[in-house]
């Protein structure tokens, strides 16, 4: 199971990489081998400003719908739209061509709540 | 919980496996997509063990049968076999089923796992013709060999010309090394091939040797997952989906096996059905637009009144598009009609269109 060691992660399966005040997002190596091959990503919520938790999006898989979860609160402000027609980068390269979205956060306070890369192979049992 | 034949070996091959009616079985292997693929252009095989098996025997079976069932097994021959429905007596559907003649006074019933235990109480309580019954679930295993290369690939196992084995036909034959084995040319795919039953005790040696023969034809193991895409291209029903015990076979779009040259559970009351016409149809719908139908979601009309609901919904892994089968009222349900189906805050068009979606 690939955990990059630079990447913060939450208890839902997404990982966050933060530069500067900006985020980017995507679900984790473990969550899309759990789910399976992905057919949809949906996200319909860029240029909107969404509080921690919020769901900003779905992830669709043959069988399953899950719903996305903002890690930390602020805008969003891109959406990784070459997942329209080839969702399947999700599952090939969750943490680099899956990316799903960018946020600028507006309380980088937030991102202490977030997981280490150690913590998050002890959630996982990696 | 219950296992297959099989368990071990699904596991030893890193399948995923899920509880499914009652049964620990295999939902996928490498991957849904390429499972798909693989029974649509090579051949793939299918551990269905869970289905279950009823053997009906004696003067009277027929009898019984034709009560039971909306088909007309009068008309099957010693190796035909026949889809038919058990109607309940409130205008629903007990099972969906299939019929096999293996010899005269001598019928096996195949019905889906969930409805075992329903079944076979159903067709007990209207056996007071005295056939004898017996259910043969626990010792027998189904594999459902699936593909446009399976008769080639598997021609090897069995001295029997595999490709004189016409469509809804079987023979009682060899096969891998197993005598009487009922090579079936059934499926529930719609890409050819065959369904073999033979006991828990042969199914490891059938498995092996279907693997060996098939290996210069691409084969692999294929799960649930697969198999329901599959069945849902071709717009075949599965119980529990897309009909159940309140859906009547003639508005399920099943009044080709609901025939009334005979009597049985309700018929009359599904033939007056039948001559009056359905308020409601199930009927094949695809997305104009992004998205995905799931079993559940509202369809609704241009003004975003619910007239209806998805029964069964994916992503058609042979079209890329989204694909569903769903009851609307019989206004809603000719071919090109406009509806939408409500996934999630979006009312997205889609089309209603014949089957099968997927033509191969």
């Amino acid at each position: 199971m690939n955990i990059p060691s630079e990447l913060k992660y939450t208890k839902d399966h997404e990982w966050v990489k933060l530069e500067g005040d900006v985020a980017t997002i995507g679900i984790t190596d473990f969550a899309q081998s759990e789910l399976g091959d992905i057919v949809y990503v949906e996200v319909e919520t860029v240029d909107e400003t969404l509080a921690a938790d919020e769901v900003f999006g779905t992830v669709e898989a043959v069988k399953t719908v899950s719903d996305l979860f903002l890690p930390l609160s602020g805008e969003i402000t891109e959406f990784n739209e070459s997942l329209e027609d080839e969702p399947e980068k999700v599952n090939s390269d969750p943490y680099g061509d899956g990316w799903m979205i960018k946020v600028k956060c507006s309380d980088l306070s937030e991102a202490e709540n977030l997981m280490s890369a150690n913590d998050y192979k002890a959630l996982i049992g990696a | 919980m219950k296992n297959t034949a099989l368990t071990s070996t699904h596991e030893a091959l890193g399948a995923k496996m899920v509880p499914f009616a009652g049964f620990n079985m295999p939902v996928q292997y490498e991957g849904v997509n390429s499972e798909h693929e693989t029974v649509r252009n090579a051949v793939g095989v299918f551990d269905v063990s869970h289905m279950g098996e009823f053997l009906i025997e004696g003067e009277t079976a027929l009898n019984l049968i034709q009560k039971v069932t909306s088909n007309d097994a009068s008309k099957l021959t010693i190796g035909k076999a026949q889809y038919s429905c058990l109607p309940n007596e409130t205008g629903g559907i007990v099972d969906d089923l299939i019929v096999y003649k293996i010899k005269e006074h001598t019928y096996l019933l195949v019905v889906n796992a969930s409805n075992i235990e329903k079944d076979w109480n159903w067709i007990s309580s209207k056996n007071d013709v005295g056939a004898t019954m017996r259910n043969l679930s626990d010792d027998y295993s189904l594999l459902a060999i699936q593909g446009p290369k399976a008769v080639e690939a598997m021609q090897s196992l069995s001295s029997h010309d595999l490709s004189a084995i016409n469509f809804y036909n079987f023979i009682v034959g060899d096969f891998a090394g197993i005598e009487h084995v009922i090579i079936s040319a059934t499926g529930y795919t719609g890409s050819g091939g065959f369904e073999i039953y033979c006991k828990n005790s042969e199914v490891k040696q059938i498995w092996d040797n279907v693997f060996k023969a098939g290996a210069n034809y691409g084969i692999k193991p294929i799960g649930l997952a697969a198999r329901d895409t599959l069945r849902l291209e071709m717009g075949y029903c599965l119980y529990g989906n897309d009909i159940d015990d309140t859906t009547s076979p003639i508005e399920a779009g099943l009044s080709w096996i609901t025939k009334f040259t005979k009597n049985f559970t309700n018929s009359e009351a599904l033939k007056a059905e039948k001559e009056r016409g359905t308020e409601r149809k199930l009927v094949a719908f695809k997305l104009d637009e992004r998205g995905i139908p799931r079993q559940g979601y509202d369809i609704v009309d241009g003004n975003g009144n619910i007239i209806g609901n998805v029964t069964s919904g994916t992503m058609s892994p042979s079209l890329g598009i989204g694909i569903g089968l769903g009851y609307v009222p019989k206004v809603f349900a000719t071919v090109d009609s406009k509806i939408n189906i409500q996934i999630r805050k979006k009312a997205i068009p889609a089309t209603v269109v014949k089957l099968p979606f997927y033509k191969g």
